[in-house]
């Protein structure tokens, strides 16, 4: 969380919100914050911390985990018209990668604004696909795969 | 409108599901297990949780911040260190 607090400026730019959610209860976060939080990143990090007692939300998000009684790390991206745009589900043991995670807002924002495609890979700056008839098997015309990397 | 933030007693709703066309002659379950609703392309399910924030408690609910972009972090837990 802390390495996602870090970065809340660059989402907050492209005018994210944040909620992070887990199952243990808002006393618990009062504490984590003040504890520990607050000594990772100055003064703890910067979006609420939702208390999901029971998993409920964890369940219905595909995230809650009946063995361990907790939600596991899983990321929702949610565009403003309140549809999921992506979603990542991983076991506990691997943090997350903040920066895919700006990488994919830029890529839904570019091409909710623009009616074009990102390719595989695709960061700003980088050629994107304009989808139509003309274009099917055409594409190795204009996008080359070394531009996935 | 005075300060939104509650002590510690106000009840959360949870998980909130459009209202459910009620079956004649079944008996009304209460709670529902919930089933994984969550699909790309398709509407964020909502909810409102309790939450801490900015030294104080409050509710917050998924839709309010409808019409932004939107990211929910869940983790395993609070004081775990990845």
């Amino acid at each position: 969380m802390s390495a996602v607090a870090v970065k809340y400026p660059e989402l907050q730019k492209l005018g994210v919100e944040l909620l992070a959610i887990s199952t243990d209860s808002r006393f618990s976060h009062k504490i984590w914050q003040e504890e520990e939080l607050s000594k990772m990143v100055e003064g703890g990090v910067p979006f609420p911390l939702l208390s999901d007692a029971g998993g409920r939300v964890g369940s219905v998000y595909g995230v809650y985990d009946d063995d361990a009684g907790v939600d596991i790390r899983g990321r929702f991206l949610i565009d403003p018209d309140f549809n999921i745009r992506a979603m990542e589900v991983m076991t506990p043991e691997v943090g997350r990668n903040v920066a895919e995670l700006i990488r994919q807002v830029k890529a839904f924002q570019h091409v909710v604004s623009t009616g074009e495609v990102t390719p595989a890979g695709w960061v700003p700056g980088k050629p994107t696909l304009t989808p139509g008839p003309d274009l099917a098997g055409k594409v190795w015309k204009v996008w080359k795969v070394d531009n996935a990397f | 409108m005075a300060e939104a933030k509650d002590g510690c007693v106000k009840p959360s709703k949870g998980v909130i599901v459009p209202e459910m066309e009620v079956v004649a002659d079944q008996p009304q379950m209460k709670k529902e297990v919930p089933k994984m609703l969550a699909r790309v392309g398709k509407p964020a399910p909502d909810f409102e949780l309790s939450a801490f924030f900015e030294g104080g408690f409050k509710n917050f609910r998924l839709s309010d911040y409808k019409g932004k972009w939107i990211v929910i972090c869940f983790y395993p837990g609070d004081f775990t260190f990845v």
